[in-house]
């Protein structure tokens, strides 16, 4: 049978402990992945006493109250705390999720935060996503029309819904960090953030340039690696299907 | 002082920020031929124009009848007078143009039986001159800042806009009263780098997070505007801050005024729909301003609903489901997030809630940025765009769905102007090494702050004296213990205390360098609205009630050196930008 062996120096070690001082009744365990890239030391998990009764309902209010009222260290990307802006996207008790929307009244037990997984560590919770961008801008996101008169593209309701369930994706990567395909051909899979994106120009009606996106995504890497796991949809916390959109390639392709 | 490595880029023009302005003027340098380099604190799609949900204003006339003098009548009287109406020409004029070709980058607006662009009615917004509503505001459902923000990226992609990202932008780099650049920290390995330009352009958003409870971003510092009164410049009309009617109650989620555009109501502890009583015309779509104000007297005098009466009911229970379901998604899957409320079942919780700065960066309708010497001044290879300038359009109160277009009219106003200032490859000026160093001594200096007061605490602080001293409703009283107070959380900068002193994202360093920045601005807000003895739009006064049209159509100038600020004014313009359309002399403000 085959042996892997992970580095030494990606084991993650026991942290320190922040006991609670205000004397509340009502504690709850954190625990939160550490990483330093500028100490030579292995990841750790901290553990933080939080209390309860002075924190508000999201995730994300509680890392504020960690970083505001115990620990300013610990480093995690936030901005719009509502859910549009992507940001906190990170993995809690096992699940990829939105810091800001997700409840901790939804989480069992200690809450268990770590950065998304798969991704290059930068620092604490805060994931490299450089390939995904460079795979974003591949499937060029933009309207290719040859149109250039100054009146609007006429676009009917019924081809305007078509995307629905795709333009509202927030690039937040939840679901192609959860994806087991993505994680072991990350750098040539495009994954199912960036198959979302590239469906949602292909069918968009205004786009004269469909064949040609659909013959640069049809590839082995780059598309076929989906193999409907649908963890990617699973995990998206705005309600998206990213397994479907990339289906329809799929039959748009087989269909041609 | 310690010494840092610089890296050092030169470009003819540099980008502060990446929202909706930003990434705007981008793609107008980088189709001019100009190397440009737009730097961002965050990834662009993260700016908090995300977050902008109703629309975008253009008289396109797909409703119905419109013209673009009817969208600056409206802006001037929703303005209180305070906007300058050549730059508010421009805008409204501008603006079909400009979503038109929102529209042909790619955006999704929603569309009409026709298969036009969709517009829905929003607050402020009339047919022939205040008459009746009108459908001007062009919407992506209620996601449209969403849609317009990840359009106008991948329009940066396609021009191949060099970007730098998660660099935090320490300070502009001034000579001679010119700007020649800007000096950033990469947060990704902790260098320093410093960029020469021939114009910089501030594109780095409002500065809502003075204040406790906002509808705005926790990266809504307004680093630019700290830049520009750190280099000795003023900013103007800070005092006229917009309290956005409906955020939801306790967590301040805002929720889009496109909802009262669509049919929804408030109400108060009595059932009653207050707002006919205040905006007998216009009712829940007055401007911000007065349903703001008309929400906080309701509170005040007891009508509130909850067990503290403080806060009152918006309802969209009585629409159709389908037309939630097409028009209003993202409110309804907020009001289930944050206040647990079914929108079709039940009414929302809401509160009024600080969301836009109408004051910044002073600049003329090119977004030159303006400084006063004797009279009005630009400032050599200097721009500011979006809610970071003040061109002024918005003057005393914005209306709603006029900030995105803001965005990307001014957006391209800048990068026109820029292309007519610069030509590519022009030679770069030497830098004087005591200005690199003067900004690299405070930013080592805040590193290594050993005191004893945590920068959360000393934010909380300036917060909690802006939510309580610098609110809805003003006085001289509030205001002048509020002079006081803010200066409190400036002075405990004494004795700080930064735990991380690494370099690579130092997020406690980072939100302590926006603390600084944001302190600056909450002191001259308070000093200007202090100094400003009428009321008039956002700034309500309950000492002085009246607009003071004779001492105060003026724009409040306020320059900040550490917690001292000094207050000057300069006049409205009061002539237009063409003959197109005749200048709006000031009349009482009804709705």
């Amino acid at each position: 049978m085959v042996q892997l062996n992970l580095p030494a120096n990606s084991k993650v070690e026991k942290g320190q402990y922040y006991k609670d001082k205000t004397g509340s009744k009502n504690i709850r365990k954190i625990n939160i992945y550490r990483w330093d890239p500028s100490k030579n030391e292995n990841p750790r998990l901290d553990t933080y006493e939080v209390d309860m009764n002075n924190c508000s309902s999201k995730v994300l209010d509680v890392l504020n109250k960690i970083k505001n009222e115990i620990d300013p260290s610990i480093a995690y990307r936030r901005s719009c705390a509502h859910g549009v802006c992507g940001s906190c996207a990170m993995n809690m008790n096992g699940k990829n999720g939105l810091a800001c929307t997700k409840s901790h009244s939804e989480l069992d037990g200690d809450i268990d935060i770590y950065p998304l997984p798969h991704l290059k560590v930068l620092k604490d919770l805060i994931g490299d996503l450089s390939t995904l961008y460079k795979q974003y801008e591949s499937v060029e996101p933009w309207l290719k029309t040859s149109k250039v008169n100054d009146k609007e593209n006429i676009q009917s309701k019924n081809d305007r819904a078509k995307l629905d369930g795709l333009y509202e994706c927030i690039m937040c990567a939840c679901c192609s960090t959860s994806c087991p395909s993505y994680w072991w051909n990350g750098e040539k899979y495009l994954g199912p953030a960036v198959l979302l994106q590239a469906y949602r120009w292909i069918i968009d009606s205004r786009d004269e340039d469909r064949k040609e996106r659909l013959k640069k995504v049809a590839d082995e890497l780059k598309l076929y690696r989906c193999h409907t796991i649908l963890n990617c949809t699973n995990a998206c916390p705005k309600g998206l299907n990213p397994a479907k959109a990339i289906a329809e390639i799929k039959k748009m392709l087989a269909t041609a | 002082m310690s010494s840092y490595k610089i890296i050092d880029h030169e470009y003819d023009v540099v980008v502060l920020g990446a929202g909706g302005s930003g990434l705007r003027a981008a793609v107008g340098l980088s189709e001019a031929g100009l190397k440009t380099a737009c730097v961002s604190k965050v990834f662009p799609t993260r700016s908090h124009t995300s977050a902008a949900q109703g629309g975008i204003s253009a008289a396109l006339g797909n409703m119905g009848e419109d013209d673009w003098r009817w969208h600056m009548y409206d802006t001037v009287k929703g303005a209180d007078w305070l906007g300058d109406q050549d730059s508010i020409e421009y805008l409204c004029k501008e603006a079909p143009a400009a979503v038109l070709e929102l529209e042909k980058y790619g955006v999704p607006f929603s569309r009409t039986e026709e298969g036009k662009i969709y517009q829905r009615p929003f607050g402020g917004m009339t047919k022939n001159y205040g008459n009746e509503t009108v459908q001007r505001t062009c919407a992506a459902a209620d996601r449209t800042g969403h849609a317009i923000l990840h359009t106008l990226y991948g329009q940066a992609l396609k021009h191949n806009t060099e970007f730098f990202i998660e660099y935090f932008a320490l300070d502009l780099i001034m000579k001679d009263g010119a700007c020649k650049g800007i000096i950033a920290w990469n947060l990704n390995d902790g260098t320093i780098h410093r960029f020469r330009s021939h114009t910089t352009i501030i594109a780095t958003g409002g500065y809502g997070k003075v204040y406790y409870s906002a509808t705005s971003a926790h990266t809504c510092t307004g680093d630019g505007n700290a830049m520009a009164l750190r280099a000795g410049l003023p900013l103007q009309d800070m005092e006229f801050v917009q309290f956005h009617p409906t955020g939801i109650y306790g967590h301040g989620t805002l929720i889009s005024e496109g909802v009262r555009g669509e049919g929804g109501y408030l109400v108060n502890s009595k059932g009653e729909r207050f707002m006919e009583r205040y905006a007998p015309k216009a009712k829940d779509l007055a401007s911000r301003d007065v349903v703001s104000r008309s929400i906080a007297v309701e509170i005040n005098e007891g009508r509130g609903i909850g067990k503290e009466q403080d806060h009152v009911h918006l309802h969209i229970d009585h629409l159709d489901p389908k037309v939630i379901d097409e028009r209003l998604p993202g409110i309804s899957e907020a009001s289930k997030l944050f206040a647990n409320v079914d929108v079709t079942k039940e009414p929302i919780p809401v509160v009024p809630t600080v969301h836009y700065n109408m004051g910044g960066i002073p600049t003329n309708y090119k977004a030159e940025v303006l400084t006063l010497n004797g009279s009005e001044k630009t400032v050599p290879g200097l721009m500011a765009i979006g809610e970071a300038a003040c061109v002024s359009v918005h003057g005393a109160n914005r209306l709603g769905s006029n900030s995105l277009i803001d965005l990307v009219v001014f957006g391209r106003a800048a990068a026109k102007r820029a292309a007519e200032l610069v030509k590519p490859g022009m030679k770069h000026d030497e830098i004087d090494k005591n200005e690199t160093d003067r900004c690299l001594d405070r930013f080592d200096k805040l590193r290594n702050s050993e005191g004893s007061n945590p920068t959360s605490e000393l934010r909380l602080s300036m917060q909690k004296t802006m939510q309580s001293k610098c609110a809805v409703f003003r006085t001289e009283k509030t205001l002048k213990e509020g002079v006081d107070e803010i200066r409190r959380p400036y002075d405990g900068m004494d004795s700080l205390s930064v735990k991380d002193k690494s370099l690579i994202f130092n997020t406690d360093l980072v939100e302590t360098l926006e603390f600084d920045n944001l302190i600056r601005q909450a002191i001259t807000t308070m000093d200007s609205a202090y100094h400003r003895k009428e009321s008039r739009g956002a700034h309500a006064r309950e000492d002085f009630p009246k607009r003071d049209d004779e001492n105060y159509m003026q724009h409040t100038l306020s320059w900040c050196n550490g917690s001292k600020t000094k207050i000057n004014y300069r006049p409205v313009h009061r002539s237009t930008l063409t003959n197109d359309v005749q200048y709006f002399p000031p009349q009482e403000r009804v709705y």
